[in-house]
């Protein structure tokens, strides 16, 4: 049964398996507004929490996506190549990032649920 | 920029009323968006017409039996030739003949000019028209209007709609159609437009009545930065800086050979000796390969990997559906069809020198 987290930098993370699908928030895409281009990670990278996973770009400005957890990265939403407004129609859903495989579960306890996720954006 | 020190617009409540999202710009608090988004907005203002608040713009009045006079020592202009209402787009240029700002000017009456310039420069602006005033017998003073622009191809009707006729004014032409209030046809979108600077109360009002008509939406400074680079117009203190002249600008058709000829400007001697040996980087437009913005800031290197420039203002264009970008590039690269790399972030972005504009300027001239 997954499970969904969420960063005080606005990213989501969905856990199943080990496996984590992580995304940004409806909250963080109406931030950036329109997006029109998103820097997908390499398959196989490994990432320290913190790193940048993916650049996702605005009309106006880029910002960093930071990866929530350490991992290595075991997808890239390619469609998001070709209609990066995924992200801002369907962030927690079709909108997803990448999806990393969980060097260790025991950090996803530091995180937060949807309930003070939302008491977090007020 | 947050604070104390940040400028409010007069008219914010209405665009706290409309939704705005605000950002700081040039010590101002300013709508950066509204809930259609910078895409929507961008389009509208192309394919009906946007409503803009420039009140951060600062309006100058020269005027005295010297103003041409200091306008002319101030700007690289042949302000007495000017006729009654005619504008031109001109700069103040500092010894070097680096560009303090880019501004407008236009003749309001013998011995009156409208000086329009940009909201970071206006303290600066003022300092030196007040400076070099003292040798001419003409005064400054500094308006305090609200301004609006209104812009894209049905602003001359919603404009009429609203009760302000706009008939014979033709682009780059201002006049004085009531008390205290300035309107020349003129923009910053490359699209057909006017620019309104008058009285908050008149303002409030106009703006009641502009927004009854379904063809004008508030567009914010996200997009106003998007139009104008897809039109090709420069940003001060990006595009220009005072480091910069207007021959490597390719700025030098605000110049005429008259003009460049009297020497008469604060500049004239250095950039008489830059158009002699040649500016060692020109302005051009810059088309990235594919999808991905090249930003401000990114260097440019040629295909053998050697130094050959950088973006000055880069961003996505919404009705070109590509990124659109501009910089300085080494002279002997500043043509179209040059091909160079961009650096953003270690990867290297295929991007073409091209002509500006990238979407056609859709002024009324006649």
């Amino acid at each position: 049964m997954a499970k969904t987290y969420f960063t005080e930098d606005h990213e989501w993370l969905r856990v199943e398996g080990g496996v984590a699908t992580v995304g940004i928030t409806d909250y963080a895409q109406e931030q950036l507004g329109d997006l029109v281009f998103v820097e997908l990670p390499e398959i196989g990278r490994k990432l320290a929490k913190g790193d940048t996973a993916v650049v996702v770009e605005s009309v106006k400005a880029a910002s960093d996506v930071y990866a929530p957890v350490d991992g290595e990265i075991t997808e890239a939403n390619t469609s998001l190549s070709s209609d990066p407004s995924l992200v801002n129609s369907a962030a927690t859903g079709d909108g997803w990032l990448w999806k990393m495989k969980l060097a260790d579960e025991g950090q996803l306890a530091s995180l937060m649920d949807e309930a003070a996720y939302k008491a977090h954006i007020g | 920029m947050t604070g104390e020190d940040t400028k409010h617009l007069p008219l914010e409540d209405l665009h706290n009323a409309a939704g705005a999202r605000f950002g700081a710009f040039a010590g101002w608090s300013m709508p950066l968006t509204y809930p259609a988004g910078v895409m929507k907005e961008h389009l509208h203002t192309r394919e009906h017409a946007g409503l803009f608040d420039i009140s951060h713009m600062q309006l100058f009045e020269v005027s005295g039996p010297g103003a041409a006079a200091l306008v002319n020592r101030a700007c690289p202009l042949d302000a007495g030739a000017l006729e009654i209402s005619q504008s031109k787009y001109t700069f103040f240029l500092n010894e070097a003949a680096g560009i303090i700002d880019d501004l407008i000017v236009t003749r309001l009456g013998d011995s009156r000019f409208m000086v329009v310039a940009n909201a970071g420069n206006a303290v600066e602006d003022e300092k030196h028209l007040r400076a070099l005033a003292a040798d001419f017998d003409a005064k400054t003073e500094p308006l305090g209007r609200v301004f609006l622009a209104i812009q894209g191809p049905d602003a001359w009707a919603a404009l009429a709609r609203a009760g302000i006729e706009t008939g014979s004014l033709l682009f780059m032409h201002g006049v004085e159609p009531r008390q205290d209030w300035f309107m020349s046809r003129s923009g910053y979108t490359g699209e057909d437009g006017f620019e309104i600077g008058l009285p908050e109360a008149d303002a409030r009002d106009l703006v009641a009545r502009l927004l009854q008509d379904e063809r004008v939406q508030w567009i914010g400074l996200a997009a106003r930065d998007s139009l104008r680079l897809e039109a090709g117009l420069c940003l001060h203190g990006q595009d220009l800086t005072p480091e910069i002249d207007p021959a490597s600008a390719g700025l030098m058709w605000a110049i005429s050979k008259e003009v460049r000829a009297s020497g008469h400007f604060i500049g004239a001697d250095a950039l008489r000796s830059i158009l002699e040996r040649g500016p060692s980087q020109k302005r051009v437009g810059l088309k990235p390969d594919g999808r991905q913005p090249v930003r401000a800031g990114a260097a440019l290197v040629d295909t053998d990997g050697n130094p050959a420039g950088h973006v000055t203002s880069g961003g996505f264009g919404p009705s070109t559906g590509h990124p659109v970008a501009m910089g300085y590039v080494n002279t002997a690269l500043a043509k179209p069809g040059a091909r160079l790399f961009a650096d953003v972030r270690g990867t290297k972005i295929p991007v073409d020198v091209i002509s500006l504009p990238f979407t056609p300027h859709r002024y009324r001239k006649g």
